[in-house]
């Protein structure tokens, strides 16, 4: 184990081990969950792991208290992460909203599993898409990352601190009880500490220290508790100096900011992967464990000639407007198999505009599609 | 904004947001003077300011986070106790006060209230029980006498309300005390100790409600409550936790309930930590 | 003052009124200094303030001894120790 006790090498591990390891190498050193099948071995790791790496863990009463503790460590300075599926992250929205409200780097991890309410605890869905999005009341933006096999759960995470820590916003790591629980090999580089971003910080005097300072851009710098800056941060609609100001206008400018600096940072935070787009006259929009199975399915159907590509959501929000919007006017349809009754889809037919078809191929949760539903309908499509 | 020029100051004033005072309490809140009391707790304790984090929830007593001059955080109902735990365990050299109402703390936020005490975290947590839910009208709480009335029971209360310094002791706090803001120097001196003890301290603070629960209950004014509380309070340091619940004619009991030594979290976490080096 | 036996330092230590200032822009006449001062050194003014409440008045100002419960016992930071230097307090801390 060297020094840091940061892992290094090559390993082969399940999703949620390799989401735990990333978020270390990413400098999360603080953990606070609660036990939920399929998450739980998240916050198992992360309960052996900090304390050797000089990390806290704890383990909270609820869903709400492990959110809120997160945010209190976050704002003391630290990285701080939190893991859950489906019933905990319905429990932790309204805390999440106090996360963008109070603009605090954080991360959530949703491994999600079939719903609604208990469902099947221990299967696989992504259900939660939509959840993601607006789960929280108000209107705001939020990053979310779904991640389609253990590496990339652990590549993603540390995205994920990245992106929380650049933009003041929790981010939100989408994966689901398949990529969870599945093990692979999983290469953990060494990271260097330029790898990773960090929260802008204050520069001036303590006096003239506004919490929410938008002269210099859309991400204000931040202070934390205990180094002079004797801040006041509320979830109250509040002004640059964080008092509560109780006007449309303060509503108006405060909440197009929190929106703006994530919609009009979108090009730097949509990632996406294409196989055989180029050509395609249908395009198989896919993410997590069901892009798996639409690659297999693409690869199929291209052995039979038809000129299919599949398009792999990695940013699932902001979503990919543009690329669809781009793709959407030479296309036939655009395929969307996910394991939930249609919610990513919705967004790709938004942005298709009626100019390409947008297919729904649902799976309702508790396993993957088979290969040959994806098949199926790419044939009927193209 | 025009500024106001004082002539005069407040000598406690380096302590407030004075740009943000005269406050949105009503005239005869209590959290006034029990934010006093506190302000002058930290000055005549000669804490470091920088270091004092105020967590508040949702409501009245919430609303403290925001006048005072400290790192203050105004977070979500009835969790600001899960929320300074994070900060507290993030960065154990702060001094971290949870400063929030009975509906907060009690009832929304009672499952983390017994947790935090169960840990027996380092962190003070003053409590300001006006005996109903003031900011949103004066509803019923946790705290409400029985046959209290209030905007949700108009018939008067059915529930018997907790005693809070019971659940404390019960849970584990190592510090309890009661006061009410008419005892303003016994508070001043509560909250110092409590500040400057490790561990879990919870200190009750009745305080008037005169717009809401006083009016709602033949107390009209702040000064009908006050002198209520003149009248009807006894102090009882040491006094055991169960015979000090409240009712609307009985006495109130005040003092210093409980003031033990008990490993705090700290000293539970490294043990384990040194546990955890040896393997 | 009526004392039933006399300080051995009652000589030496010479009381000296303290004066109480009253801020009008923060007092809302809750009436908690006048009721609760040990001296009643204080009453309500009669007349409104700034902002419409009904203010507080130093009737008594030899009376008081400067111990401070009217300053601690206001809920709105509005009564304390005149100064003797005109001006804005400096800040410590």
């Amino acid at each position: 184990m060297p020094k840091d006790n940061v892992l290094c090498g090559e390993f082969f591990m399940n999703g949620d081990i390799a989401c735990a390891e990333g978020a270390i190498s990413a400098g999360c050193r603080f953990f606070a969950g609660y036990p939920i099948t399929p998450a739980t071995e998240v916050a198992e790791r992360m309960s052996e792991r900090m304390p050797e790496v000089g990390g806290v863990f704890i383990q909270m009463e609820d869903e709400m208290a492990s959110m809120n503790a997160v945010l209190g460590a976050s704002w003391a300075g630290v990285k701080a992460m939190t893991a859950t599926s489906g019933p905990g992250f319905s429990l932790m929205m309204e805390n999440l909203g106090l996360g963008v409200m109070l603009e605090t780097p954080c991360v959530l991890v949703n491994i999600q599993r079939a719903g609604p309410s208990t469902g099947l605890p221990t299967l696989a869905a992504q259900g939660d898409m939509m959840q993601a999005r607006w789960g929280a009341h108000g209107h705001y933006e939020i990053i979310a990352l779904v991640p389609t096999s253990p590496q990339e759960i652990f590549d993603l995470t540390i995205t994920a601190f990245n992106f929380s820590e650049q933009y003041r916003v929790p981010v939100l790591v989408m994966a689901d009880e398949a990529v969870g629980h599945m093990s692979e090999k999983v290469v953990i580089p060494r990271i260097s500490q330029k790898e990773l971003v960090n929260r802008p910080r204050p520069r001036g005097s303590p006096e003239k220290y506004l919490p929410y300072d938008s002269r210099m851009g859309l991400v204000p710098p931040m202070a934390v508790a205990g180094e002079g800056y004797r801040f006041h941060v509320t979830g109250l609609t509040h002004d640059e100096r964080g008092y509560p100001v109780m006007t449309a206008e303060a509503q108006d400018k405060l909440v197009r900011r929190l929106v703006d600096k994530i919609k009009l940072n979108a090009k730097d935070i949509v990632r996406y992967e294409e196989i055989d787009v180029d050509d395609a006259e249908v395009v198989v929009v896919s993410y997590g464990i069901a892009a798996r199975v639409a690659r297999y399915a693409v690869q199929k159907a291209r052995d039979e000639g038809i000129k299919v590509g599949l398009l792999r959501l990695i940013t699932v929000w902001p979503f990919a407007e543009d690329r669809i919007r781009e793709l959407a006017p030479r296309l036939k349809a655009f395929i969307v198999p996910e394991i939930n009754y249609g919610q990513i889809v919705r967004e790709v037919e938004r942005c298709a505009a009626g100019k390409a078809k947008a297919r729904l191929v649902p799976h309702m949760g508790g396993g993957v599609h088979l290969p040959e539903t994806v098949l199926e309908a790419i044939r009927e499509e193209s | 904004m025009t500024k106001m020029l004082t002539v005069e100051a407040n000598p406690m004033d380096c302590y407030l947001r004075v740009d943000r005072i005269p406050h949105i309490w009503c005239a005869g809140c209590g959290i006034g003077p029990a934010t006093g009391c506190f302000i002058r707790a930290i000055d005549r304790a000669e804490l470091d300011p920088n270091k004092i984090s105020v967590v508040s929830g949702i409501g009245c007593a919430g609303r403290m986070a925001g006048y005072i001059k400290l790192d203050s955080f105004h977070t979500t109902h009835g969790r600001a106790l899960p929320f300074a735990t994070g900060l507290k365990l993030a960065n154990p050299e702060l001094n971290v006060v949870v400063f929030s109402g009975d509906g907060d703390l009690v009832a929304i936020g009672g499952n983390h209230l017994i947790h935090s005490a169960r840990r027996n975290i380092d962190m003070t947590v003053i409590c300001i029980n006006n005996f109903n839910y003031g900011m949103t009208g004066g509803q019923v709480g946790a705290t409400t006498p029985l046959d209290a009335r209030s905007t949700t029971t108009p018939y008067g209360n059915f529930e018997y309300p907790f005693n809070v310094p019971y659940l404390m002791t019960a849970c584990g706090a190592t510090y309890v005390a009661r006061w009410t803001v008419l005892h303003v120097r016994e508070l001043e001196r509560s909250i110092t100790e409590a500040l400057n003890k490790p561990g879990f301290s919870f200190i009750e603070v009745l305080s008037p409600c005169p717009t809401v629960y006083g009016r709602l209950n033949k107390l009209p004014r702040g000064l009908d409550e006050m002198r209520s509380y003149r009248e009807k309070s006894v102090i009882r340091d040491g006094a055991d936790p169960k015979d000090v619940d409240l009712s609307l004619n009985g006495p109130i009991v005040v003092g210093k309930f409980v003031d033990i030594e008990r490993p705090t979290l700290w000293d539970s976490y490294r043990q384990m930590l040194d546990r955890a080096s040896k393997l | 003052m009526n004392l039933w036996r006399k300080p051995f330092d009652l000589d030496e230590k010479v009381t000296e009124p303290v004066k109480m200032h009253i801020d009008i822009d923060r007092c809302k006449g809750c009436g908690y200094c006048v009721e609760f001062c040990p001296r009643g050194v204080l009453k309500m003014a009669g007349e409104l303030g700034p902002k419409g409440y009904e203010m507080v008045r130093v009737v008594y100002e030899d009376e008081c001894l400067g111990c401070g419960l009217c300053e601690a016992i206001c809920p709105e930071f509005g009564i304390y120790p005149a100064t003797e230097e005109k001006g804005v307090q400096p800040t410590h801390a």
